[in-house]
């Protein structure tokens, strides 16, 4: 680790309770998210990549606090989040902000945006009645939205200026670190691009640290420079940008990314089919989570979970085949 | 190819909209053949008036519309159909799968009766006989456990598993021309991947022609033979699949092509297409991608440019760059 960890997670679990059912004591865990490990770096794009169900957007919440967590820790800048007071919670959560997939879902239809971009702070006492305005106008102007649309409503605003809000909204509390939940999977090709580097332009001015969630390998390969792969809720394989497209070493992320469609008709490759289906997470499958699907497939990955291990400088890779590669060589 | 009568002509289709801000021409003057056995992708962004495409040419606009033009399938002219001969031949010769099969698919009928619904309806069958095929049409699209599967609710399959019985729906009376909208825009990589082959192998067992709906460039260059790009109701480029991504024409088809971060190309920022698609209303004789446009001209404002070849093959262009003569002035 050359730099500064910004954010550090320690062994997170996330347990849900699933719908109890009458007659049955034992009450069933769905585990959202499973012994996940990671961390992320002054100023640097962190990429969480999975299906839907992997526990991407858990992560993401629990990190900030927007929920409980079930076991593990989660230290920003050296302080726990979870065993900090009230004042220091609300303190801190000026400091780190959250950008939705669906911007408009996330703002009071209600409230003119000038409002909804004044209150955070007014809230926190980081502006007066007074210098508000200003401040606002000049955070609209930083994420790209005409002043003049200072009184007006949400609904008078296209997809891509709504992502402009959100993000607007997230930037206007001079924040360190963003979480950013699929800001970009809603949004028209031509429109993402707009957003897309306007993510990266506010990060090199302000040395921003991102932890970006998408299910789009194409968009994290763009923007993040360490990655890690989530499969029910488990992280299967974290590296940097090159070591994770150019050498993958488990099966999962070489399924993925042979799966992402490329616009080039000259090169309709022979893809890694999947079969089946994400399995129920209620009811993980022993072992590797993966060996239900995965084509290499072994009796060992039916039985023993593998182990988490670093295959190389910064790449870790959880997969028993990985294992008996190392072992033969 | 072109010799051959085309199995799906729409010709000068126009559809408006009345609405409270006035006429919306969603659709505005579109061409374009399918031909036996082939697949066409129809490539915009949102608001471009593709979903209303297929929804005119499936006869299911709601009554505040107006169609004009022509939709010639198989030598029947569709929009001077009848109701009850448009019920007829929708569900049987034409067919179509939607966005969103959780919301598609009718929440208190099981699969089954659903599947068996279109059977009894189209043909002259038995309700055991309907029964045997959709268990036959349930294996064809890939999913195994079939005998229970027909006795399922759309809320206990996932996603991908609702796409295919959305897909054996659709294929329950042998259509001739499958229109899909966006039909793997709602699911995960891994299970669009599957989708899709499993409708490239349907396609070519059964020789029938499909109009694909997509935002999705990379998902073009896997299935397509030709391609038609729209802006704005207009259709502004249209070729095979090899003339549109080695060979595009128009600014916005380049800009599209540019503006996506496509696996394996990095690059330090995405080109951007400025500003964002026009309003439909009250457009005046133009190029509608006018004001997006980096080479917009005097021209380009004031008149609206044709679809046309400028040279001997099908690849068609409407933009004011390829008309020679404007270019020489």
């Amino acid at each position: 680790m050359t730099q500064e960890a910004i954010i550090q997670v320690n062994q997170l679990e996330k347990k849900y309770k699933a719908k109890e059912k009458m007659f049955r004591k034992n009450t069933e865990y769905i585990k959202a998210v499973d012994n996940v490990s990671f961390h992320i770096e002054q100023g640097e794009t962190f990429g969480l990549v999975g299906e839907s169900g992997s526990g991407k957007s858990t992560i993401g919440k629990s990190i900030l606090r927007l929920q409980s967590i079930s076991n593990g820790e989660i230290i920003y800048n050296g302080k726990n989040v979870f065993q900090l007071d009230k004042k220091e919670m609300r303190h801190l959560r000026t400091k780190m902000q959250f950008v939705f997939q669906d911007p408009f879902s996330s703002l009071n239809p209600r409230l003119r945006i000038g409002d909804a971009l004044a209150e955070p702070l007014l809230d926190h006492g980081l502006a007066t009645k007074k210098n508000v305005k200003e401040k606002v106008m000049e955070t609209m102007e930083v994420c790209g939205l005409p002043t003049y649309h200072i009184n007006k409503f949400p609904h008078e605003f296209s997809g891509g200026q709504r992502q402009r809000i959100g993000i607007a909204r997230a930037m206007i509390m001079d924040p360190e670190f963003i979480v950013a939940d699929e800001p970009v999977s809603a949004l028209d090709v031509s429109i993402q691009a707009q957003i897309i580097n306007l993510f990266q332009e506010l990060q090199e001015e302000r040395n921003l640290s991102y932890l970006f969630i998408s299910h789009d390998l194409s968009v994290v390969e763009h923007l993040c420079s360490r990655i890690g792969v989530l499969y029910l809720g488990t992280m299967m394989e974290l590296a940097s940008r090159d070591q994770l497209y150019e050498n993958p070493l488990h099966p999962y992320t070489k399924a993925l990314l042979s799966a992402v469609p490329i616009p080039d008709p000259t090169k309709r490759r022979e893809r890694i089919l999947l079969k089946g289906d994400l399995p129920n997470p209620a009811s993980p499958p022993s072992g590797c989570k993966f060996h239900t699907r995965c084509p290499f497939a072994m009796d060992i990955c039916r039985r023993v979970t593998p182990e988490f291990k670093e295959r190389e400088p910064g790449h870790f890779v959880a997969c028993h085949l990985v294992d008996k590669d190392e072992t033969n060589t | 190819m072109t010799q051959q009568k085309p199995l799906l002509s729409v010709n000068h289709l126009k559809t408006y909209f009345q609405s409270d801000d006035g006429l919306v021409k969603a659709v505005d003057g579109i061409n374009f053949d399918v031909y036996q056995g082939e697949t066409v992708c129809i490539v915009g962004e949102s608001g471009c008036g593709k979903s209303v495409t297929a929804m005119s040419i499936m006869g299911l606009l709601p009554d505040s519309s107006t169609i004009q033009g022509s939709i010639n399938l198989d030598g029947e002219e569709l929009t001077k159909l009848s109701k009850g001969n448009m019920r007829r031949i929708r569900g049987n010769k034409l067919s179509m799968i939607f966005q969103e099969p959780m919301t598609s698919l009718n929440p208190v009928m099981t699969i089954g009766e659903q599947i068996t619904e279109v059977l009894l309806e189209h043909q002259v069958i038995s309700k055991k006989q309907a029964i045997k095929k959709s268990l036959e049409l349930i294996k064809l699209v890939g999913i195994g456990r079939g005998e229970q599967i027909i006795k399922s609710y759309p809320h206990q399959l996932s996603g991908g598993m609702l796409q295919r019985v959305m897909i054996a729906i659709a294929l329950a009376c042998d259509p001739k021309m499958l229109i899909a909208d966006e039909p793997t825009t709602a699911l995960d990589v891994t299970i669009q991947a599957q989708v899709l082959n499993l409708l490239q192998d349907l396609k070519e067992e059964t020789n029938m022609s499909m109009l694909l709906i997509t935002h999705d460039l990379g998902v073009v260059a896997e299935v397509a033979d030709r391609v038609v790009v729209m802006y704005a109701g207009k259709v502004v480029e249209q070729g095979t699949v090899e003339e549109i991504f080695t060979d595009p024409k128009h600014p916005y088809t380049r800009g599209l092509l540019q503006a996506k971060p496509v696996l394996g190309s990095r690059k330090k920022r995405l080109y951007t297409i400025p500003g964002q698609v026009p309003k439909l209303v009250d457009l005046k004789p133009s190029c509608y991608f006018a004001d997006r446009c980096e080479h917009c001209m005097e021209i380009c404002t004031q008149q609206t440019p044709e679809l046309k070849c400028n040279d001997n093959s099908e690849h068609k262009v409407a933009c004011w760059l390829y008309e020679k003569e404007v270019v020489h002035q």
